[in-house]
């Protein structure tokens, strides 16, 4: 493998990948090392893992991250509700209560959840994504780190589970807070850019083929040039894509101020980036759009 | 030291002399490179092969880099390692010797001592000292001030508010059943479920960020409150801490180190000018976009350390501290001449300022730092009556 042919394969799963992206990947997938990608919010970190699990052909395993996620909800639960049920019967079979706690804390009464459930192997391996790393707190990256340094998981019933084959792991963080030096070694790095201008436009191409080229141009052109107006929130390659989709939707061909006017929303989700947007002109985003279509 | 293409065929007889070749010189440009990461670079440089310069630069940049900020200097020292460049411009390596002159309490080093041959009197002495140096402004002091002011400031202790956890733990009573430890009790009563475990919710302090201006007129007050700071820092990890000057620089990490005075030194090396003027609203501009409305400054105590004289504009600080109050818990506005008598806040950046802040004090000595902290726990709120 060479990172063109990562770059060929991410392609026919829909995402368009630059060669330090492929590398990264390449890397990742070799080396058995989970990667960690960081960027704006909107370059599309969590859609290269979905394209890694289309291309690969492995499950894709989403664990979305929050403040306080615990074990429970990222790794492994027993199922109370049938353990309590099956004391219930040993109890009216008059069967041993004592011995029907091996019984109880055996695998089929485990609820396996996707840290679990990845290291469950499977041809071919399946694909981890942890979304948003950033949002759990220190507890459960504590706990990550743990899991990604040994690709296992114990559970104090039945002992240490291990993979069988390490799955493809891929981590994701906005960068509200910084994640964790150690977890951070464990990793491959990789900070997702805002693609250039000819590359969003394939990808607006890619991911919304109902939009003509020459509007894809224009809008492409359009929001490159918000993203030079200092604005709150600058618009990322999925706002483009919405942006697009909607112009397309109204049976537009080209964009004028009116259209810009009517659609503003579905790229800016700020009152004053909106404002600043106004400011500048709706104009000045007609004409770059121009001289991108040209 | 290694030149490219001689470093190259050595390569191949010692697959790790390479990668450690480099090492020294991305530590020369001022990146941290573990040495437990070289390895694993030596296996990417097997993975993508060494004979395309695209392969060699994204191989060592997904190993070699862990942060967006040091992709430049990894882009420099990659030129100058694999392609002759120049080595970093002088400002990366020798810092700017602009280092905080705090006085280093060395016992061994001979210096003005407080009369250690009258035993009978020091008790007396030192007392009085010690309240005047309560209430001296930063300002006014000396060397030997701040020396004797590090004790006090050392025992001075942030606790910062603390706010519903959403991490559950188990609690004797609440709304969450604990059915792990509900099933282990059956377990023991003969396999009913005669009591029920329960969860609640913990609680955590909330983050604390501290945003100090760093222009010369607070220069003073901007290292009693970094010390300050400094202790909060190593204390508890949930502290974050930011100049402020012509531009934004981030200290937590610098400041995480467990001496106070390489910490501050290292502070001072971080912040590009230390003592010029100040832009506040540019300053908190870049401090939201880039950290605090992004989740930094969300539900946390903010203290802004800044006498309000703002080379700006009024209108992009007042938009600014805004933002930051809609999302922040608390914003606390620290501004030392406020202690001098007749003020009144009519600076125009500190008159734009004033509508967003929740409690403006003065900071100016250590009595007021004392009053800072109480501000910060949220202890004048809770217990007004109190004095």
């Amino acid at each position: 493998m060479t990172p063109d042919d990562v770059t060929a394969g991410l392609a026919a799963a829909g995402y368009l990948a630059d060669e330090g992206l492929a590398t990264a990947v390449l890397l990742a997938t070799t080396l058995h090392r989970p990667l960690l990608l960081e960027g704006e919010a909107g370059v599309g970190k969590t859609e290269v893992a979905k394209a890694l699990s289309r291309m690969t052909g492995g499950e894709l395993l989403r664990l979305q991250c929050y403040e306080g996620i615990d074990l429970a909800q990222a790794a492994y639960e027993w199922d109370y509700s049938r353990q309590l049920l099956h004391l219930r019967a040993v109890e009216a079979g008059h069967g041993d209560v004592a011995t029907a706690e091996d019984e109880l804390y055996s695998p089929r009464f485990l609820v396996r959840r996707p840290l679990l459930l990845a290291l469950g192997g499977g041809d071919p391996a399946p694909v981890l994504l942890i979304d948003e790393v950033d949002r759990s707190d220190d507890e459960f990256e504590a706990f990550l780190l743990e899991f990604l340094s040994e690709f296992a998981v114990t559970i104090p019933e039945l002992g240490t589970i291990r993979a069988t084959e390490p799955p493809v792991v891929v981590l994701t963080s906005n960068r509200t807070r910084d994640v964790h030096d150690a977890l951070k070694r464990r990793c491959f790095y990789h900070w997702v850019e805002h693609p250039d201008f000819e590359r969003e436009v394939a990808i607006v191409r890619l991911r919304a083929p109902s939009v003509p080229e020459r509007l894809a141009r224009q809008v492409a052109a359009a929001v490159e040039a918000m993203r030079t107006m200092e604005l709150y929130k600058p618009p990322g390659v999925a706002e483009t894509i919405d942006w697009a989709t909607a112009l397309a939707s109204l049976g537009c061909t080209e964009l004028d101020e009116g259209v810009i006017a009517a659609t503003l929303g579905t790229v800016l989700k700020y009152r004053e980036d909106a404002d600043r947007v106004r400011t500048h002109g709706y104009a000045a985003l007609v004409a770059a759009g121009m001289a991108g279509s040209a | 030291m290694p030149d490219a293409p001689a470093a190259g065929r050595t390569a191949l007889e010692d697959p790790l002399r390479l990668p450690v070749a480099f090492a020294h010189v991305l530590r020369r440009w001022g990146l941290t490179i573990p040495v437990g990461r070289l390895p694993l670079y030596a296996e990417a440089l097997g993975v993508t092969g060494v004979a395309s310069r695209q392969a060699v630069y994204w191989a060592g940049r997904a190993t070699l880099v862990s942060r967006a900020e040091d992709i430049r200097a990894y882009d420099g020292a990659f030129h100058q390692f694999w392609e002759g460049g120049p080595p970093p411009t002088p400002r990366l390596t020798v810092p700017t010797p602009v280092v905080i002159e705090l006085p280093t309490t060395d016992p061994d080093k001979p210096g003005p001592d407080p009369a250690p041959e009258r035993p009978d009197k020091t008790e007396v002495v030192r007392y009085s000292a010690v309240e005047t140096l309560r209430q001296k402004d930063f300002a006014a002091y000396t060397a030997e001030d701040f020396d004797a002011a590090r004790r006090l400031m050392a025992a001075l202790r942030l606790r910062p508010p603390t706010r519903p956890s959403r991490r559950l733990r188990s609690a004797r009573a609440g709304r969450h059943p604990d059915l792990r430890r509900t099933v282990r009790r059956a377990l023991r009563t003969g396999g009913e479920a005669v009591s029920l475990a329960w969860r609640a919710p913990g609680s955590q302090p909330r983050r604390l960020v501290l945003l100090c201006d760093i222009s010369g007129s607070m220069e003073a007050y901007s290292r009693a409150l970094l010390r300050f700071a400094h202790a909060a820092v190593v204390g508890r990890s949930r502290v974050e801490v930011f100049a402020l000057g012509t531009r934004l620089s981030r200290l937590t990490r610098q400041l995480s180190s467990r001496d106070p005075d390489t910490a501050l030194a290292a502070a001072a090396r971080a912040v590009p000018d230390w003592s010029g003027g100040t832009r506040l609203g540019e300053g908190l501009r870049t401090f939201n976009d880039r950290w605090g409305v992004r989740g930094m400054a969300r539900g946390a105590v903010v203290v802004i350390l800044s006498d309000g004289w703002d080379r700006g504009d009024p209108a992009e600080l007042s938009e600014q501290m805004g933002r930051l109050h809609r999302v922040a818990h608390r914003v606390i506005w620290v501004n030392p001449l406020k202690a001098a008598p007749g003020y009144a806040p009519l600076a125009r950046g500190m008159a734009a300022a004033l509508p967003w802040v929740d409690a403006f004090v003065e900071g100016h000595s250590l009595d007021a730092l004392q009053h800072l902290s109480e501000v910060i726990s949220g202890l004048d709120e809770e217990r007004p009556a109190v004095a």
